[in-house]
């Protein structure tokens, strides 16, 4: 482009051109080169990954002092991207994390950022032991709106009820008194362009999204959301470069490979949550003969396709959805097909995002951190099974971008912890 | 108070306003994880902080220590909230402390806990602070006019002080400055829906409509502009079905054949909510397909459907699914 019309552009047309010429040029190396090079382009660098975050967890730069309040969190972005690889840190790295998260837990309930640092709800999400003081925490920071806040006279948002929600859910202490009015706060921040933002009135966000539609999940009353919009509104973050955007106009960003992909994995398996089928997302070629008859009982008003949805389309008749649910189940294995674009978003975390000696990142340009490298990470997974509609199956060989070795581990959307880390905690607080 | 908070950042243990204090290490336990090298400076500050924090003394050196500690970290939730303890015990000169938030923002604006305790600073100055703290904001959004905490701060400022008066005009400022910028468009429909002045949606739709329209004609790719207008009929769907502006700038923009992805989505979605398109609208959805091997389809929605599915291949199983979700043509 020539100087002259590129300085008549706005900020927001120049930054995304910048960041287009970018991804472009690696997109063009990599269709330009032979196969057998572009198979290794496409390569998950595993080892060097690990390398990267196994020497976190043993050490970190001085410029890490400003993340001083965020250690849990560093360790969950390397464990949990060192579990996605199905990965093992050594048995007394392990207990030492153990050791190091219990200093962290407040005497009055609750984890704090560090050890002698106030409990956080963000941080409490991460870890528990002490449930009854847990539970007492969760509520102290509920606040009437409906809302939580993050912390003792701390910010109230959905990232809060999320994390709120989340734990108590996942430790089996959620109850009506904590679930009460989160629905109606949520609900006030869906905004008009169909996501969710961090408030009543701000601007619908990638993160909030998921954090909203998960909590509304978890608390039963996702109906409520206007699901038609939130789905129009996801599908169109994902931009030209085959990564998502946070918001309307913003740069992809490799992070939000989970944020809004992880959106998909939840409203795939909105159901299951409850022990029902998962929602088939499948289209007209993928859902079986029947499929002209699907579209007879929605009228595409939003409220049909909420239906849709929830119920598992209409595929099944008012009335006999238990009978014809196993049914059409098995019929479907393997067989839905994303709403998103799965195999363009793995070209962008595996080719823009990855950096090879090592970590994932935002975009090119920028470094490698441990935050990015775990929601990269965590995207690929939900990308790598999003033709399934059963996580325990492993995926056909084309819907993993690259060599099969790229495959990870599946995840529990909800969460975001491996699936099998999730079972385990699942039995062990439930008891069953 | 600016240098009297100011201890020159010489060591705290060489400081004889400290010599009865005694550091408090950080209990890392003995084989830490995810160990951060502190810097000296850094390690010595939390180590007092620690000290100071335990015995919750609210001090006005406690106050300095807390200054020297959030520049070294401003991400420490339990540094600022300890920070607001000994503001109020110390009755301590609020309008300085927002001068104090507004240094540490111009350097580091992305940070949660900053903006809260901006919040709670504004509250407590109540409408004395809200023209200067809007200004500050502005100040903050000149450089970044996305910086989302900026702009929830704004909306609480607007809601909790007021200050509308000129916030319809501060938006179309940013937006003709960038018509591309949806946290402007977003700030637009806050003011549209909730200044007390402006008398609502109901008021305001038909000039915002013209607005909105003018700004789709001059980019139709600009998805913000298509959005704000379904927002400006979100809870009357019947009045965006029959508002004759709203079909005939996606019939103009589809008649251009070029930049019309978002001409079309909006006419599926008219359709698909009972608009009756005239023979106008199914010559101009046809003159975009030129393939012969493949036929439009005879229904309208289903053809839209089926050009998007090319045309925006990025989002094909998207636009497959949508057409699987059409209504049966009578």
């Amino acid at each position: 482009m020539e100087m002259e019309s590129f300085s008549s552009l706005t900020v927001t047309e120049r930054d995304q051109i910048l960041v287009e010429q970018q991804v472009f040029n690696i997109f063009k190396t990599f269709y330009n080169i032979p196969p057998s090079s572009q198979s290794f382009m496409l390569e998950l660098q595993r080892e060097n990954h690990v390398e990267y975050l196994t020497n976190g967890l043993k050490q970190l730069g001085p410029s890490f002092c400003v993340l001083d309040a965020n250690r849990p969190w560093i360790c969950y972005w390397i464990l949990h991207s060192i579990a996605l690889m199905d990965e093992f840190v050594d048995p007394e790295l392990e207990d030492n994390t153990i050791d190091f998260l219990s200093r962290c837990q407040d005497p009055n309930g609750g984890y704090g950022g560090g050890p002698g640092q106030m409990p956080h709800l963000a941080t409490t999400m991460l870890q528990s032991i002490h449930l009854e003081k847990l539970y007492s925490f969760i509520r102290q920071m509920k606040y009437a709106s409906g809302g939580f806040r993050m912390h003792d006279a701390g910010e109230i948002d959905v990232r809060a009820c999320y994390t709120a929600i989340s734990v108590a859910s996942l430790l089996n202490i959620l109850d009506d008194e904590l679930v009460q009015n989160v629905g109606n706060y949520i609900l006030s921040c869906q905004t008009y362009e169909g996501g969710i933002s961090g408030e009543p009135g701000s601007e619908a966000h990638g993160g909030y999204t998921f954090c909203g539609l998960a909590t509304m999940i978890l608390i039963n009353e996702v109906k409520r959301l206007d699901l038609s919009s939130l789905i129009d509104w996801v599908v169109f973050r994902q931009g030209v470069e085959g990564g998502f955007q946070g918001r309307t106009n913003k740069l992809v960003d490799g992070c939000y490979s989970f944020w809004q992909g992880g959106i998909f994995a939840l409203l795939k398996r909105l159901n299951s949550t409850r022990g029902e089928k998962s929602i088939p997302l499948g289209d007209g070629e993928d859902s079986g003969p029947d499929s002209s008859e699907t579209t007879a009982s929605s009228d595409a008003t939003g409220k049909g396709l909420i239906e849709d949805l929830s119920q598992g389309g209409s595929h099944i008749e008012k009335g006999d959805q238990h009978d014809t649910s196993s049914r059409v189940n098995s019929k479907r294995h393997a067989k839905v097909k994303p709403l998103f674009n799965s195999l363009a978003l793995q070209q962008y975390i595996l080719l823009c995002s990855q950096d090879l000696n090592g970590g994932l990142r935002d975009k090119p340009g920028k470094s490698r951190d441990h935050y990015h490298t775990c929601y990269c990470l965590s995207g690929l997974s939900v990308c790598q099974r999003s033709w399934l509609e059963d996580d325990d199956s492993p995926p056909l060989p084309c819907a993993v971008l690259g060599p099969y070795s790229n495959l990870l581990e599946p995840i529990h959307p909800l969460y975001n912890v491996v699936l099998d880390r999730y079972r385990e905690a699942h039995e062990f607080f439930t008891g069953s | 108070m600016e240098s009297s908070e100011d201890d020159g950042g010489e060591p705290l243990s060489r400081l004889a306003e400290w010599r009865d204090v005694t550091p408090l290490p950080q209990d890392d336990g003995p084989n830490p994880v995810a160990p951060i090298a502190y810097k000296e400076e850094f390690r010595e500050t939390m180590d007092y902080f620690r000290a100071i924090y335990k015995a919750d003394e609210r001090s006005p050196r406690a106050l300095r220590l807390t200054r020297r500690a959030i520049h070294l970290n401003p991400g420490n939730y339990t540094v600022w909230h300890f920070r607001r303890l000994v503001l109020e015990a110390l009755n301590s000169d609020l309008d300085e402390e927002l001068d104090f938030i507004q240094r540490i923002a111009n350097s580091n604006s992305k940070n949660y806990q900053l903006w809260h305790h901006r919040r709670w600073v504004v509250e407590r100055l109540g409408t004395n602070a809200r023209a200067k703290e809007l200004h500050l904001i502005k100040s903050i959004l000149s450089l970044d006019a996305k910086n989302y905490h900026a702009w929830s701060h704004r909306q609480w400022v607007l809601q909790a002080l007021g200050g509308w008066e000129d916030e319809l005009d501060y938006c179309q400022q940013l937006l003709e400055e960038d018509i591309f910028n949806n946290s402007a468009w977003n700030q637009r429909y806050f003011v549209v829906t909730r200044s007390p002045f402006l008398g609502g949606l109901t008021a305001m739709r038909a000039s915002e409509v013209r607005y909105t329209v003018e700004a789709i004609l001059a980019n139709p790719n600009n998805e913000c502009p298509w959005r704000y207008l379904r927002g400006l009929y979100k809870d009357d769907i019947e009045l965006l079905v029959n508002n004759h502006e709203i079909s005939s700038v996606c019939l103009k923009v589809i008649n251009t054949k070029s930049d019309y992805i978002f001409a079309l989505k909006m006419l599926l979605d008219l359709v698909c909510y009972g608009f009756q398109p005239c023979q106008e609208f199914r010559d101009a959805v046809v003159a975009l397909w030129n393939s012969d091997s493949h036929p439009l389809d005879p229904d309208l929605a289903t053809a839209i459907c089926g050009i998007l599915e090319h045309v925006d291949s990025m989002r094909a199983s998207y636009w497959i699914w949508r057409k699987n979700k059409l209504p049966v043509a009578a």
